[in-house]
């Protein structure tokens, strides 16, 4: 039942709002059609088209509220209105449709009104067709934690008056850009889980770069879309190599590239053919430098410096600063290196982020200043909330 | 997790008669609900058994029989790989698999296995053999 919610829910949500005008009670409505095939298809076997069937349901259900309601009269006009939309044949929803669904699907669930917890919820909820208890144990959450987020997130978009529209020209642009910001926040709390005992939650990678893949097809033509599936499927390839035997995590030059996945690296590598120049497709490009490379020796340095410098450009922050320093470290030398660092710790912006110190560690290790190398590390593990990774940080520090 | 979902010959495909329209198009439609879902990973039809041969082993002897085979049923005619979260969810996606010609036939669904499956065998030694391979495949 999960897996065939799965593969219909997003097209079930998506056509149940557009005729409904509302995100909010097509999936309740979804929902209860979930609800009628739990307790009918044990009987009944599994229809040959379960997705027409929970349709169906769901459109039952729709006008049995409305008959209950009160304003009978009024509301008859309206079902009669409805009804024929309803009862015409989903034959006749071409794939476009049901794309243009999605989309608005997507851009609703993605709404800025919305907290970025709940446009995660309502992402993996509507469009991954994952249960709230799948989300609430991806985020180590607790169930009712993930429902009410899911309600509070329906309550806001009603309230604002949220239509169930892909956004107009003028602001798409931005507005794709919080879609693409949902799914890597997806990926990333998948990827290095913030908190909590384990360092990744592979399960998650895989839903964002399942997302991912599916908003490039409804978005072909967007670069920064493919940017992001590339993005995504090369960091993706590094999962098997990224845990050690024993749950730790592994670092990028430490890790064993037989491991990495030569399928998604080949994936991902066409998806950057067809991005641009935008953050997700630099921020590919460098990954690709990474997978490119067979040996950590090999990789182009150099390059990647220029990259980071180039996403400095478009989206200029003080983790792209620190991983600039990084690669001219690595490029130029700890001693390079170092100095951009101490330039970002002077400035103060990334006062208690655990990867400046550890950083900074390294690149002193480097250089042979041990004592300040180990103050580092144990400064580093002391400010992550992840427990693999403060072990790693505390094994560093005792290293030097 | 990884599926290969493993389509078995038949009559026709031994016989190289290539699909019919109408069975090109509800696979191609398939095909598409596979990507626009973000599952598909990679898929090949392969030629009939004709095209193909056999190396049979017996200690150190080496046999070449070349195709056809004959125990059409068993042969492979083609595969889908597959992301999927659950066998479950690979068998939703297979019960939705085409079947044009109407008649009786069967789709074998395996999971891929991953390192972690071969356990204590991978011995270093193994591992850096792998490793040589796969640098090399890199390469190229």
């Amino acid at each position: 039942m999960e897996a065939v919610w799965r593969i219909e829910s997003a097209r079930l949500i998506a056509g149940l709002a557009r005729t409904v005008r509302d995100l909010g009670l097509a999936e309740e409505l979804a929902q209860d059609a979930l609800v009628a095939a739990l307790e009918q298809w044990p009987r009944t076997g599994v229809p040959d088209n379960p997705g027409a069937w929970l349709t169906a349901a769901a459109k039952n259900r729709f006008v049995d509220q409305y008959r209950r309601r009160q304003n009978y009269q009024r509301k008859l006009e309206q079902i009669g209105r409805e009804q024929e939309d309803l009862t015409a044949p989903d034959a006749s929803t071409g794939v476009g449709d049901i794309n243009d669904d999605l989309l608005r699907l997507v851009f609703t669930a993605c709404h800025p009104v919305l907290s970025s917890e709940a446009q995660v919820a309502l992402t993996l909820r509507m469009l991954g067709g994952l249960t709230t208890d799948e989300i609430a144990r991806a985020f180590l959450v607790s169930e009712s934690t993930v429902a009410q987020r899911i309600v509070r997130a329906k309550k806001a978009l009603a309230k604002a008056g949220v239509p169930f529209e892909v956004p107009a020209e003028d602001e798409r642009e931005a507005r794709l850009a919080g879609v693409l910001g949902v799914i890597y926040l997806i990926f990333n709390e998948g990827y290095s889980a913030t908190a909590g005992d384990d360092w990744m939650r592979p399960e998650l990678c895989s839903d964002a770069v399942r997302l991912a893949r599916v908003l490039a097809g409804l978005m072909p033509a967007e670069p920064e879309v493919h940017g992001l599936v590339a993005l995504l499927e090369i960091q993706a390839s590094r999962s098997a190599a990224r845990l050690g035997p024993g749950g730790e995590p592994v670092l990028l030059l430490d890790q064993d590239r037989t491991r990495w996945d030569r399928l998604l690296i080949r994936r991902g590598l066409a998806a950057l053919e067809k991005a641009g120049p935008g953050p997700y497709g630099i921020q590919a490009a460098i990954a690709a430098c990474h997978a490119r490379a067979v040996r950590p020796e090999d990789t182009d340095w150099t390059r990647i410096a220029g990259l980071y410098e180039a996403l400095a450009l478009v989206a200029p922050s003080p983790v792209v600063e620190l991983n600039h320093a990084v690669a001219i470290g690595m490029a130029f030398g700890p001693s390079v290196g170092l100095e951009l660092v101490d330039e970002i710790v002077a400035a103060g912006a990334l006062e208690g982020y655990h990867l400046l110190p550890s950083v900074r560690g390294d690149l002193l290790a480097k250089l042979g200043r041990g004592e300040e190398a180990r103050a580092e590390f144990e400064l580093a593990a002391s400010l992550t909330r992840n427990a693999r990774e403060r072990r790693l940080l505390l094994d560093r520090a005792a290293c030097c | 997790m990884r599926f290969m979902v493993i389509v078995k010959a038949n009559e026709e495909s031994e016989a190289g008669t290539p699909p019919d329209v109408e069975m090109l198009t509800e696979m191609g439609k398939f095909n598409e609900e596979l990507v626009n879902a973000g599952v598909l990973l990679a898929a090949e039809g392969l030629a009939a058994s004709s095209q193909g041969a056999r190396v049979y082993f017996s200690g150190d002897k080496r046999t070449v029989v070349d195709g056809p085979f004959t125990e059409t049923k068993e042969l492979i005619a083609g595969f889908w790989l597959l992301e999927l979260r659950s066998l479950e969810e690979a068998v939703e996606w297979v019960k939705r698999v085409p079947n044009t010609g109407g008649g009786d036939s069967h789709i074998e669904i395996r999971r891929v296995a991953s390192l972690e499956d071969f356990g204590d065998n991978l011995t270093p030694e193994v591992r850096e053999q792998e490793e040589e391979l796969r640098r090399r495949t890199a390469q190229q």
